[in-house]
């Protein structure tokens, strides 16, 4: 079966800088795919290339069969785009947005009817048909900004940032969205700051400075990248307690999660050893080590910090 | 000490409260928190403690300055990083600290900026025009920007909304020094696993603060314990152990399930037998203490979505 997006050597200058650097990736039809990456890593820029919002200063993309560079505007009809910013228009209500993005996409009247149903009912705003859209929670105005980048049916859907600033219940809600639309086959590209999300993608990229730094699915980015213990530690004072481990020799890498530490080793038990006797004669008390499953974040972290040493040698 | 008292604060939009008859106090040095959904009020609140919008009704004193009547002597006292903080993209990080020290009225500023760089360690990024900076960096200007006129309180919105979680932890550990010049800090964050390193959360909902407290009290609103296990198709074992009554919540997080039991010894064997049955194994599984996130998603369960709701006090469970 066709790609639905092949991306090839794709570059995007602006002056002398390169927001986006010789990528190269592929996208299945009907998977969710997670783009990832710091601020300004080019995340943004690819999108908008993939959208045919941009040009591109060499390299070439398909986007659900079409070409981005020659065929811009079949690519647009092809696909949704929903930004960070959910961009409805607050004065109007949401029936009033709804019948906006429809005249947009051109979707016929009779067609417009069904599918304002079909919207109202998926963001679960019956009854709210006639309210301004700037009287509505986050969560909300963020499943309404769903249904209209998708009012029109598309294939392809791009998400950027969708679950940025909303609160923990509508991003998992959000997400059940996503696969649903997954399931029915519509491919999903998104974007997320959230790397407990990006646990829910088929695939996922890292982009780091406009390069692609590692691909793969959760799984084998886990077992590909981090090949030594993680122990996850719980004591009175972290930040202190990090201090006095981040230099340590058999310390791989130390970062904060929440009031925890994970502290990847090189043997778990020396490890383990070692946290209790260092903490303990400074007078920080160890509640308890684990040794845990990396998450992505785990992940993600240690990928970007080999970056750097990259760089910087 | 108090540096912040609010009594009874509210803001009203025509027919929307923003802001419902809120009290609430910060103690000086304190990493304050706000979190809530959006739309539950917490911009709100922190425009009317910075002076920029006037409450409807009810009032703060801010370092001992009344709110509504000594707002000039408030702003000389303390920072505001709104949500839509703007940098001017056409002037170079030295610029844009030197233009709000103008605004500000520090005429003697050149000491301080330096200070400002080497603490966000900027130094080397200086002569670098805003619009050219990386998401986290700009983020750090505009933290700098706010501390130019060595404020008491500083009152970050959402600083963190959208940085990725290497800037995020660089941006937390200039907070910590911040903290440690006995600087007050209050700020709102979307992330839990953030609020959990503040002093005191507040939690807020429809305009209303559902509680405030620390993380470790907060905490322990819930009895009972939390399992963590690590699994395939985890949607799909949530689904097959929500069925279970023994089960009080189950929620998800990326490839693990948090499920939270009156007794994991007791109840850890029929999980494990349960999703056995449906053909799903465990790879991992642990007793964790409970997180801000776990008990937030029960505290905003049990209310209709964003919806403002009548506040009986807190029940988990």
């Amino acid at each position: 079966m066709e790609n639905a997006i092949e991306v090839n050597n794709l570059t995007k200058i602006f002056g002398n800088f390169a927001a986006v650097d010789h990528i190269s990736f592929t996208v299945k039809p009907g998977e969710i795919f997670g783009f990832l990456g710091a601020n300004g890593a080019g995340k943004s820029t690819t999108i908008r290339m993939l959208c045919g919002l941009l040009m591109a200063t060499s390299g070439t993309a398909k986007v659900g069969g079409y070409d981005i560079n020659t065929q811009p505007d079949l690519v647009k009809q092809s696909i949704g785009y929903m930004s960070q910013r959910f961009s409805l228009y607050e004065d109007l209500t949401v029936e009033e947005n709804i019948r906006f993005f429809g005249g947009v996409y051109g979707i016929p009247n009779q067609r417009l009817q069904d599918r304002m149903k079909w919207a109202v009912k998926m963001a679960g705003l019956h009854g709210r048909e006639k309210s301004l859209t700037k009287t509505l929670s986050g969560g909300w105005k963020q499943r309404l900004a769903l249904g209209c980048a998708i009012l029109h049916e598309p294939k392809i859907l791009f998400l950027d940032e969708p679950t940025s600033g909303v609160d923990p219940i509508s991003r998992r809600n959000f997400w059940e969205l996503i696969s649903q639309l997954s399931a029915q086959g519509v491919t999903v590209l998104v974007t997320t700051h959230y790397l407990d999300e990006a646990e829910y993608c088929d695939d996922i990229i890292l982009i780091n400075a406009g390069r692609l730094i590692a691909g793969g699915s959760p799984k084998e980015l886990k077992t590909e990248h981090i090949t030594y213990p993680i122990l996850e530690v719980e004591a009175s004072n972290v930040i202190a307690a990090m201090d006095l481990l981040k230099d340590k020799p058999w310390v791989v890498e130390i970062s904060l999660f929440g009031t925890y530490l994970h502290i990847g080793v090189q043997k778990e038990e020396t490890g383990r050893d070692e946290i209790s006797k260092i903490l303990s004669s400074n007078q920080i008390a160890v509640k308890r080590v684990d040794a845990i499953v990396p998450s992505l974040e785990d992940v993600f972290l240690h990928l970007l910090e080999e970056d750097l040493k990259r760089k910087a040698s | 000490m108090h540096v912040i008292e609010i009594t009874g604060l509210t803001k009203r939009f025509h027919d929307i409260v923003a802001v419902d008859n809120l009290n609430l106090s910060v103690n000086l040095g304190e990493m304050f928190g706000i979190v809530g959904p959006d739309g539950s009020g917490k911009t709100t609140l922190f425009r009317m403690l910075c002076g920029i919008l006037l409450p409807t009704s009810g009032t703060a004193s801010i370092l001992g300055f009344d709110l509504l009547k000594q707002s000039a002597k408030i702003n000389r006292e303390i920072g505001y990083l709104s949500q839509r903080f703007s940098l001017y993209g056409d002037l170079t990080v030295d610029e844009n600290i030197e233009f709000f020290a103008e605004i500000n009225e520090v005429y003697d500023f050149k000491t301080r900026r330096e200070e400002l760089l080497e603490f966000t360690r900027l130094t080397p990024f200086r002569k670098r025009l805003a619009e050219q900076l990386s998401g986290g960096m700009k983020q750090k200007l505009a933290l700098a920007c706010t501390l130019i006129h060595h404020p008491k309180i500083i009152f970050l919105d959402e600083p963190t909304t959208g940085v990725d979680p290497v800037s995020r932890r660089d941006f937390w550990k200039i907070l910590s020094s911040l903290l440690k010049m006995n600087i007050t800090i209050v700020m709102s964050t979307p992330y839990l696993d953030e609020a959990e390193r503040c002093s005191r959360v507040a939690l807020m909902n429809g305009g209303k603060l559902m509680v405030a407290d620390t993380p470790q009290n907060l905490k322990g609103l819930m009895n009972g314990e939390v399992i963590e296990i690590v699994c395939q198709r985890v949607r799909d074992a949530a689904n097959i152990l929500k069925a279970n009554p023994q089960i009080r919540d189950v929620q998800t997080f990326g490839d693990r399930l948090n499920i939270i039991v009156e007794d994991s010894r007791l109840i850890y064997p029929i999980i494990k037998q349960s999703l056995h049955e449906h053909n799903i194994e465990v790879e991992v599984w642990r007793v964790i203490s409970p997180s801000l996130e776990n008990i937030f998603i029960s505290l905003m369960s049990n209310r209709s979505q964003g919806e403002p709701q009548e506040q009986e006090g807190v029940h988990l469970w």
